[in-house]
């Protein structure tokens, strides 16, 4: 069994939570917008998601969260049935 | 208490045995090999509870050893020689992570030429690395130092891994009688593990993240100030083992004969033995020299050392390995940490010796204190700096 005994030095661990690092802010040229009509809700970009942004809803299909989004484009590459398009920001 | 026949690596794996050790992870090398055998023995009889992961790798041995630690489980690994640089990337990680590991070190040399034999490059390799260094002299010591390992490393003031080093042969596959404890008493001794974080699937924790460099900067600062207190705890806990069961050597240093020396020799590991009946010889023939023996390297015990050597008349300091190009670490050791106490340095020389496992017996350490005091008392100052080597 182990004992927590709390540290009083600097440890290099971290909580994650969401938007630790900041918002992405105004330099995404293209976002990923989702035909949920098309999506199976087979979760892959929200495997692939690097930066966790994506939810998957069985009811609405996959979510995106712009806030943190960077636009790498990665889920539209990984979806099977090309539910996934790339659009230039405005 | 009884007393076991036991080579140098079967008392490590006793004595990890006893701490009661979850998880070993390692991979064999040479001279190391028959202290994991042993505990892969003991679990393999059911009289030690605790997992053993076979790796492909010493880079995955600690890898996983750390791993286990920082969820939670009293960890253990040994290695020597090119296994202990296969390791450093996770060497590095472990102290700096803040997490209790105890690892033994059977001191092998470093190729090429190919050897087996010991010497302390391997371990003093690892001197900047953030652990805990501790050598054994000799087997007893070995029992009793892998145990105190556990203790000092999961002491809240310190929280870092501490690495036992034993010389290959002379102590790994040498057999000596060693007094072993009850288990009952070594368990009320040791206690349970503590760390400062688990990490176990639990609640989501990252390890490692990138930092700004002023944060990463005092990680480090915090790092320095637990070997800082890990002097005291060391102290603290061969003082409590002594009260426990009946054996302290001294903290950091082990001093043997100091009381009235006028001279002083300093060494690390088996070979201090020898120098213990040279200086029993030296003294019968009437020179004033003392053995100060480093227990510990790493946190450096400049304390004790300026203590004892402020008012040498002369030492000499053994160094198994050298920094090419400079001197023996032991000995940059022992002059750097004298200006932090003095401006007034005593005549402190460096004999190289006993690389590559040549063997250095007390007739030679007789010789040449002998001939170093015979120097100084005739006002000659003998080389700073000699290697020592015959065939």
């Amino acid at each position: 069994m182990v004992e927590i005994v709390p540290i009083k030095y600097r440890v290099p661990i971290a909580r994650p939570k969401v938007g630790v690092a900041g918002k992405t802010g105004s330099w995404r040229w293209v976002k990923p917008v989702v035909d949920t009509s098309r999506c199976t809700r087979c979760f892959l970009c929200e495997i692939y998601c690097p930066d966790n942004t994506i939810t998957v809803d069985p009811e609405k299909g996959a979510i995106v969260d712009y806030e943190y989004c960077k636009g790498c484009g990665i889920c539209a590459n990984v979806c099977p049935v090309n539910a996934i398009e790339m659009v230039k920001e405005a | 208490m009884p007393k076991t026949v036991l080579t140098g690596n079967y008392t490590v794996a006793l004595a990890a045995k006893m701490a009661r050790v979850e998880v070993v992870a390692a991979y064999p090398i040479t001279p190391q090999t028959s202290i994991v055998e042993k505990l892969a023995d003991y679990i393999d009889r059911g009289e030690l509870d605790a997992i053993m992961i076979r790796v492909e790798s010493e880079h995955s041995a600690l890898a996983a050893t750390f791993g286990a630690a920082v969820a939670g489980a009293r960890a253990f690994t040994a290695t020597s020689s090119h296994g202990l640089l296969y390791m450093h990337e996770w060497v590095h990680w472990t102290s700096r992570a803040r997490i209790p590991v105890v690892m033994a070190i059977v001191t092998r040399a470093l190729a090429p030429p190919w050897n087996i034999w010991s010497d302390h490059q391997d371990i003093l390799g690892q001197r900047d690395t953030g652990w805990i260094i501790g050598f054994a002299m000799d087997n007893q010591e070995v029992f009793d130092m892998t145990v105190q390992a556990f203790k000092i490393s999961e002491d809240p003031r310190v929280y870092l891994p501490v690495m036992i080093g034993l010389d290959a042969f002379t102590l790994s596959h040498t057999s000596m009688p060693v007094d072993v404890p009850e288990q009952e008493e070594l368990d009320k001794w040791l206690g349970p593990r503590r760390q400062g974080y688990v990490i176990d699937g639990s609640e989501p924790l990252a390890l490692g993240n990138l930092a700004w460099p002023e944060d990463t900067e005092e990680f480090f600062m915090d790092l320095q100030r637990g070997m800082e207190e890990a002097k005291n705890v060391i102290r603290e806990v061969d003082e409590s083992y002594g009260r426990f069961f009946g054996r302290r050597y001294g903290g950091l240093i082990h001093r043997y004969r100091c009381g009235d020396a006028k001279y002083h020799v300093i060494a690390m590991g088996a070979w201090s033995g020898d120098l213990m009946e040279a200086v029993d010889m030296l003294r019968e023939d009437g020179y004033p020299v003392g053995l100060i023996r480093m227990r510990f390297i790493r946190p450096y015990p400049d304390r004790e050392m300026y203590e004892l050597l402020s008012g040498s008349k002369g030492a000499i300091v053994f160094d198994r390995a050298i920094s090419y190009g400079s001197l023996g670490p032991i000995y940059l050791d022992v002059v750097a940490n004298m200006a932090r106490y003095t401006r007034r340095l005593p005549y402190i020389r460096n004999i190289v010796a006993g690389i590559g496992g040549v063997n250095v017996t007390y007739s030679d350490f007789y010789k040449l204190v002998k001939e170093t005091i015979d120097d100084l008392e005739k006002g000659v100052e003998p080389s700073v700096f000699t290697w020592y080597h015959r065939r």
